[in-house]
């Protein structure tokens, strides 16, 4: 057991030890540096009742603050939700939501009246909402080709296989292919407004600036520098699901292919099984009027889209937005929670540290 | 390792023939040429990676890797996982490279070392990897063996040669191997061509000339072939041959068959030198290899080198497997989620999302989501956590290496830290094996003080007449009129010599006594230079310091001393050596002066000569007795000395008796001991001697502090029961305050057996008189020693000797020996050989869950060294064995404590904070996937970007982690030295043990899941200032990681003690790094270039920009942080550690600024104790009068004739004393004190201000 490890170094045994005397070597003797020494100047903070009590206070004095803020500000925005989806037999979408299928090619079309009851000011936003439906699933997410989407002509004939199944149909490459392309939210949506003297007035959607900027300028073009976009997808074909090829989305050449904004929203996958995508602006027209005024409305759905058979659920939301974004009470009440309890906790440890603490704890060290 | 060693064939039996090349080629031997080195430039790659991926934790991640090119499991990119795994391997692989680097180059140099081989006749010089099997080689003195050889001659008589095998077994001691009788007279070039069976074609021509024609014609000659020299010969000759076992790796054995001249003759393993010994003591000698290179049996018992692995290692192992196991169970948790969400969602989802090919049913999905996960939720096992910790190991030995307060100037000699992987375990040290000799004491001898003729000298006394400390400063005394002087050699007191100058009769007769009656062999190397060996250092003290004051032994010869007395060299008649033994106590010495007066030297324990002094001497006695009592409680080691005149006639009858008893055969010990005994009566005596057993700097205090932290210290010692225990109290192990210090030395095992269980129950009775009020129940509870052990309050020592201890380690006997040494404070192993102290370390390695640490300096403690947790060597000594053999070294055993209390600690503290982190971190990275899978329909769907993914361990966190798990520092090393308590955490295993591993894993859940649901209940309904859609996969995932980075940056600044720049630099950096990088990686320049691999284009500029996103990190990172905040506040202020209160109060007293210093000064013990100095055997009186070993004073290797029939017997005797003394080399032996700095100021425990 004794001569295990060896080296063949081992078998030197001296080692020469350069002794007192011999001046000419260098000596071994460690530089005697802070770093070397480990004595680098440190700040060494220590967790005291002096540093700790005030920071719980000073989170509580700030958090329940902002967090009031939030909640005025989510509360004081106007938001209306409309479940057009169609589930019971009452609703006006009833009909259209049990006699669905994709190919049909007579749309049907339900119309839902509602009554606001505050005017909206300024800008309001129209958004589409989905529940129950998964677009951050895997297999879902995946299922696109951004290189397509950015409009490489390779790919565009080529899709990757990660569009699986959706990449061809009918030996034609599939523009633009994958599964979220594929399942792109068609319904169409249109709002009037009941005037009080009986005429129907529709109100102006606008279907721009709804797509980030990035993501229409930067993330999707439209294949080949051919303004004709018809020449520039020659050869794919529309996804399954689409009426429309895809350079047939819009008329306005800044909004059509892949640049389409409708299509580029639908394009960024919502990381919740319940979301909403922005559909429309209903911009302010004048300082004078509200954008959208107290009375009664008809939203106009042409129901094309299916979430019947997966329980899922169409929304639209109509809403103002603040400086903090749209409605969203979690934040402030989770604001003032925190707040509260960091306070409450200060309140408490501080008692406790008076009570039982430590104060002078240095005094009885023993060895 | 295994590799080249497997032989196609297995070889039976060895046929060599001598120097038979051609013959022996036939069989294949391995040759010399030796290979440690495991790979070369080709096949460096292939082996390396296979070596890499035997791994676990690697072989786990190529099987992840593997399984990420199925495109139906894939849930993260391909790169993901190889870019860490590629770094880890590459770190590796370069470490690898570096080390069999070195190993190259020591092959090459060992390789490529020069022996002489004897070919076609003459000697020549040959490179070591070229000889082979059969050759015959010649060795000369201090010459590494180069192969296994049978040994065929020597310069010595009988073909003896002496050899160290401290390389095979670490034992320094000489020992004697002989030639077969047959080829021990082969001493030169021409017999041994007889004995050379090698083919010649020499041309008669070259025959002819110079030394090379004489043995070829010799060689004809002999082979009685003289007739056939023609122009060529051609000549088998009757050569020897050996046939003997295959190669293997038994030391101790060989058997083999010598074949020569048609007559056999037996081979056993003492006519065998082994690769790796050492020639000595032998002018030359040669053999004839048997064994070569790889198939020695030194390198076939090497290679296995025990990878010494940390129990936090192994915690870790345990605990890897744990978060597999946890790993698999979120797996299938998930898996089951999958399917029963396909089966009722997904389902009808199809639509949207129809299955594909490999879908068939939602049971199938569920198996491949479980792999999907498997690979997503890999991050919680961590790849680069073994790494990292190579990485703090190996910066942690840098700080050691470097650490100024380690560095022995006098020696030249830095820390070492010789393994990189144990830093650690320097921090959980309990129990600590310390060498006596070299380690605590210097080894040196120093004559302080005498007592003569009732007069004390030594002490220095300023003009108050008070005693002056003696420091280096302090003038000693000048010497320069003795020519023969030993300049080393200090004494202080100036009286002496002024009493020597006087010319005082009793004061020249003490120094004349310790000139003659001793058993030190002089060497006049030039004229004046006088060298000494002696028996044991203390003799050697005395008689060099009777040197310098003017009574210089200079020689002697069988019946004969000559000194030189003051310049007069007079020549005295050894009459007689009444030698040292065990029982005597004393030796003495009957010598006649030139006057013809015969008088008797006798020097040994004070009890014993004051037992035997003339009734005159009674004053005087008492006198002695009480410096005598003085010296002992300085802790010096005493002699008295005595003489007598004796009788011419009475000496003429006893010696007569003296001749007749040793020629008898029965009892003639006895008989000798009685006649000593009736001559050393009516003694008068000269005085008393003290000599100064030098501790080592700092021995004291040292273990002082290691005995505050709870470290054990045991003495693992080959001296003799007395010198330890002197030793034991002048170190503090053993102290006057002791309730009691038991010593076992028994004969039996039964003796043995009955006084450990005596001791036993002692100390168990009396603690339970002590601590067990009245309360009769609980005495019968005894069962479980442990319980007792910590209710001690008493202190106890438990002192055994070898032969005791070689009983007490049988198994019926060691668990009594090990639960009754725990029940100690000290123990103290006297008289252990090496293997035995092996055993000690390797008992209570396998009993106790302890780390054991054992330090000691020589080749005897390899053993112990090499089987504790922690070998020490002490460097800068004699040999490098045990530094060799050692995991660490420096130069003093004062060093110790700033290894264990300060940078063990540190690392065990930084280590642990590490793990714990990086467990956390971990945890709270991985396993939001774990919540976001409930709402991804169980799809395995990633919450970051895979960019993320693949750098945050080695990008974003690691460089923190690093600082922190390399600077940081909860209590400096100042502090952490006067408060060793400070180390007791590491032993209880306090920092990182199963408890902290759920406290933490429970932590990083915490935060996982509040960095999940914060952005989720933000995020269900979530919109931008401009009113666009905000609820997207993207902008969460940014969201989760910034708010992740942020959060684990946060806690790292909590958990960091000590900010230094490199921890800002590095914290601040890692954020910096992130943000830059999560900009670079989504900007559009790379998402044109890529733009599969970068989907995340515009998603930071986008989301960081919103208010909402950074109220939503806010709230994160102030929810994830605030509870862990609170409860170690809590912590701290209700129940503080001993390292919270010392932190506290260093930081107070920084801002107070230095401070008196409070010293705490340790009791100093003082004691009577008869401590004699002599050595430890039998003396060398025999020898020195039949004049045997004088031959060791003589240079000439020639044979010397007077090998007389019982030669090898006393050879043998020799043998034993001399390594028993170990005083082969001189300077060694008799070594002035280099310093004046003597131990006599109280010991205290001296506190740097701060």
């Amino acid at each position: 057991m004794m001569a295990t490890s060896y080296s063949a170094k081992d078998e030197d045994g001296h080692i020469t030890v350069s002794g007192p005397g011999a001046g000419t070597l260098r000596s071994k003797k460690p530089e005697n540096t802070a770093f070397k020494q480990q004595r680098l100047p440190a700040w060494q903070p220590i967790l005291t009742a002096g540093t700790v009590l005030p920071a719980f206070f000073i989170i509580g004095l700030i958090f329940i603050p902002i967090g009031i803020g939030l909640y005025v500000t989510s509360n004081n925005i106007k938001e209306f939700e409309i479940d057009y989806t169609g589930v019971d037999m009452s609703s006006p979408c009833f009909n259209c939501s049990q006699n669905y299928s994709w190919n049909s090619t007579r749309p049907c079309t339900c119309t839902i009246p509602f009554y606001l009851e505050t005017p909206y000011e300024s800008n309001v936003f129209m958004y589409y909402g989905l529940s129950n439906f998964y677009q951050n699933h895997r297999r879902y997410v995946k299922s696109r080709d951004d290189s397509q989407l950015n409009g490489d002509v390779g790919s565009l004939q080529k899709p990757s296989k990660e569009c699986e199944p959706y990449a061809y149909h009918e030996n034609r490459p599939v523009a633009p292919c994958g599964a979220i392309a594929n399942s792109m939210f068609n319904d169409t949506l249109e709002l009037f407004y009941n005037n009080p003297n009986g005429t129907k007035l529709q109100i102006p959607l606008t279907s721009t600036g709804i797509a980030w900027w990035t993501d229409k300028h930067v993330k999707f073009r439209n294949p080949g520098n051919d303004p004709n976009l018809t020449a520039a997808f020659q050869g794919t074909t529309k996804p399954v699901n689409w009426r429309r090829p895809v350079y047939e989305l819009d008329s306005d050449p800044e909004n059509n292919g892949f640049i389409n904004e409708d299509f580029i929203v639908w394009m960024r996958t919502a990381a919740l099984p319940t979301f909403r995508k922005l559909y429309r602006i209903i911009q302010k027209k004048n300082s004078m009027v509200p954008t959208l005024p107290r009375g009664n409305y008809t939203l106009e759905v042409v129901y094309n889209y299916p979430v019947r058979r997966f329980e899922g659920r169409k929304r639209v939301i109509l809403s103002t937005i603040s400086w903090m974004g749209g409605k969203n009470p979690f934040l402030g009440i989770a604001y003032m929670t925190v707040g509260s309890v960091c306070f409450l906790l200060g309140v408490v440890l501080l008692i406790i540290h008076h009570k039982y603490g430590n104060r002078n704890n240095s005094a009885d060290i023993s060895n | 390792m295994a590799f080249w060693r497997r032989n196609t064939h297995v070889e039976k039996e060895r046929r060599v023939k001598a120097n038979a090349r051609d013959h022996n080629d036939r069989f294949a031997y391995a040759d010399n040429h030796i290979k440690t080195s495991k790979y070369n430039i080709l096949t460096f790659l292939p082996i390396n990676l296979f070596e890499q991926f035997q791994r676990v934790a690697n072989a786990y991640f190529l099987v992840l890797l593997i399984l990420q090119l199925i495109p139906e499991i894939s849930s993260l990119s391909w790169f993901t996982t190889i870019v860490p795994l590629v770094l880890v391997l590459v770190i590796t692989a370069v470490k690898d490279a570096t080390d069999d680097y070195f190993r190259h180059k020591s092959d090459q140099q060992v390789n490529n070392r020069q022996s002489q081989v004897l070919i076609r006749g003459s000697l020549q010089n040959e490179k070591w990897m070229n000889i082979r099997v059969g050759d015959i080689i010649k060795l000369e003195n201090n010459q590494f063996v180069a192969a296994d050889i049978l040994l065929l001659s020597s310069s010595e008589p009988y073909g003896l040669c002496y050899i160290e095998t401290a390389e095979l077994d670490g034992e320094t001691n000489l020992k004697v191997r002989q030639a077969s009788t047959v080829t021990s007279d082969l001493g030169d070039l021409s017999k041994l061509m007889d004995f050379d069976g090698e083919v010649m074609l020499v041309t008669l021509r070259n025959a002819s000339r110079g030394f090379l024609s004489f043995s070829v014609f010799m060689l004809v000659k002999v082979c009685g072939l003289a007739s056939a020299v023609n122009l060529h010969l051609f000549m088998p000759c009757p050569s020897g041959e050996v046939i003997c076992e295959p190669p293997n790796n038994k030391l101790d054995k060989f058997t083999g068959t010598l074949y020569w001249r048609d007559n056999k003759y037996p081979l056993d393993n003492e006519k065998v030198l082994l690769r790796g010994c050492v020639l000595r003591n032998t002018e030359w000698c040669f053999g004839m290899v048997i064994f070569a290179g790889l198939q020695t049996k030194l390198m076939q018992n090497c290679g296995r080198t025990k990878f010494k692995r940390t129990s936090i290692d192994k915690l870790m192992n345990t605990l890897v497997l744990w978060i597999f196991a946890l790993l698999v169970c979120m797996g299938v948790i998930l898996a089951i989620g999958n399917t029963v969400w396909e089966n009722l969602i997904g389902q009808s989802f199809q639509d949207f999302l129809p299955w594909n090919v490999y879908q068939r049913n939602a049971v199938f999905s569920g198996f491949l989501t479980f792999w999907s996960y498997v690979i997503i939720l890999n991050t919680v096992v961590p790849i680069s956590l073994y790494v990292s910790m190579e990485v703090l190991r190996l910066g942690h030995s840098y700080f050691i290496n470097w650490d100024g307060k380690m560095y022995h100037r006098r020696t030249d000699t830095a820390a070492e830290a010789r393994t990189t992987t144990l830093s650690e375990e320097l921090g959980q040290v309990e129990f600590v094996f310390s060498d006596k000799t070299g380690t605590l004491t210097q080894n040196i001898m120093v004559f302080s003080k005498c007592s003569i003729n009732g007069q004390t000298y030594g002490d220095v006394y300023d003009e108050f007449d008070q005693k002056v400390e003696i420091t280096e400063k302090t003038p000693c005394v000048d010497f320069s009129f003795n020519p023969l002087c030993d300049r080393k050699f200090k004494f202080y007191d100036v009286s002496l010599m002024e009493a020597i100058k006087l010319e005082d009769p009793v004061v020249q007769e003490f120094f004349r006594l310790l000139a003659l009656c001793h058993t030190v062999m002089p060497e006049e190397k030039s004229e004046g230079h006088l060298v000494y060996q002696a028996q044991s250092p203390d003799e050697g003290a005395l008689v060099t310091a009777a040197r310098n004051f003017g009574f210089v032994f200079r020689s002697r010869t069988p019946e004969t001393i000559t000194l030189c007395e003051m310049g007069r060299s007079v020549t005295y008649r050894l009459l007689a050596i009444l030698d040292f033994n065990n029982v005597r106590k004393r030796m003495s010495v009957i010598v006649r002066d030139p006057q013809g007066h015969i008088k008797l030297y006798s020097k040994g324990a004070d009890t014993i000569i004051f037992d035997r002094l003339d009734p005159s001497d009674e004053d005087l006695m008492y006198t002695t007795s009480e410096h005598l009592s003085e010296f002992a409680g300085e802790g010096l080691r005493t002699l008295a000395l005595a003489y007598k005149d004796l009788d011419e006639d009475y000496f003429e009858v006893w010696m007569k008796k003296l001749l007749f008893a040793s020629t008898v055969i029965e009892n003639r010990e006895d008989q000798l001991a009685v006649l000593y005994e009736e001559i050393e009566q009516g003694l008068k005596l000269l005085g008393a001697t003290a000599i100064e057993d030098k501790l080592q700097e700092g021995v004291p205090e040292t273990i002082a502090r290691l005995n505050l932290a709870d470290i054990k210290i045991w003495v693992l010692t080959g001296d003799k029961l007395e010198t330890a225990m002197n030793i034991g109290y002048s170190c503090n192990l053993l102290r006057d305050d002791m309730n009691e210090v038991f010593v076992i030395s028994g004969y039996t095992v039964l003796e043995v057996q009955q006084q450990l269980r005596n001791a036993k129950e002692r100390i168990l009775g009396l603690s339970r008189v002590t601590s067990a009020a009245g309360d009769v129940g609980k005495t019968d509870v005894l069962a479980d020693d442990s319980v007792f052990e910590e209710t001690l309050i008493a202190e106890y020592a438990l002192v055994i000797n070898g032969h005791s201890l070689a009983h007490a380690l049988e198994p019926q006997l060691e668990r009594t020996l090990l639960d009754l040494a725990c029940l100690c404070k000290t123990v103290i192993c006297c008289r252990v050989t090496p293997m035995q102290k092996a055993q000690v370390v390797e008992l209570v390695k396998s009993h106790k869950r302890a780390i054991t640490l054992a330090i000691g300096d020589g080749a005897n403690d390899v053993s112990m060294i090499r089987t504790a947790h922690i070998g020490v060597g002490i460097s800068g000594q004699e040999g490098m064995q045990a530094v060799l053999a050692s995991d660490y070294s420096f130069a003093q055993f004062r060093f110790l404590q700033r290894l264990l209390l300060v940078h063990g600690r540190w690392s065990y503290f930084r280590m642990c904070n590490f793990l714990c982190y990086f467990i956390y971190k971990n945890f709270a990275f991985t396993l939001v996937h774990f919540w976001y899978g409930f709402f991804c329909g169980f799809s395995a769907q990633t919450v970051y970007d895979q960019w993320f993914i693949t750098l945050f361990n080695i990008v974003y966190t690691s460089l923190p982690v690093l600082a922190m798990g390399l600077f940081d520092q909860d209590v400096d090393d100042q502090y952490s030295l006067r408060y060793p308590s400070l180390y007791k955490p590491g032993q209880q295993n306090l920092l990182f043990n199963k408890r902290q591993f759920f406290l933490y894993t429970l932590q990083g859940m915490g935060t996982s899941f509040l960095l999940f649901f914060i952005p989720y209940g933000a995020f269900s309904l979530l919109v931008k200032e401009d009113g666009s859609h905000f609820s997207d996969q993207q902008t969460f995932a940014v969201t989760i990681a910034t708010s992740l980075v942020i959060v684990v940056s946060v806690q790292i600044g909590l958990d960091t003690h000590y900010w230094t720049a490199v921890n800002h630099l590095f914290v601040w950096g890692s954020l910096a790094a992130y943000f830059a990088i999560l900009f670079a990686m989504q900007s559009d320049g790379l998402f044109y270039i890529f733009p599969r691999h970068f989907p995340f284009v515009g998603t930071a500029r986008n989301c960081l920009s919103e208010k909402s996103v950074w109220l939503i990190i806010l709230l994160t990172a102030v929810v994830c942080v605030v509870p862990g905040v609170a409860v170690s506040f809590l912590r701290i202020d209700l129940f503080p550690t001993l390292t919270d209160k010392v932190r506290h109060l260093q930081q107070s007293r920084k801002k107070q600024g230095p401070q008196a210093q409070n010293l705490r000064r340790v009791r100093r013990t003082s004691s009577r104790r008869s401590a004699y100095a002599f050595s430890h055997q039998q003396g060398y009186g025999e020898l020195i009068t039949s004049g045997k070993n004088m031959r060791t004073s003589t240079v000439s290797p020639a044979h010397s004739p007077d090998g007389t029939p019982h030669g090898s017997s006393w050879m043998d005797n020799m043998l034993k004393r001399r390594n028993e003394v170990s005083c082969v080399s001189e300077e060694k032996s008799i070594r002035a004190p280099e310093s004046a700095n003597r131990h006599t100021q109280p010991p205290q425990l001296d506190v740097e201000s701060v």
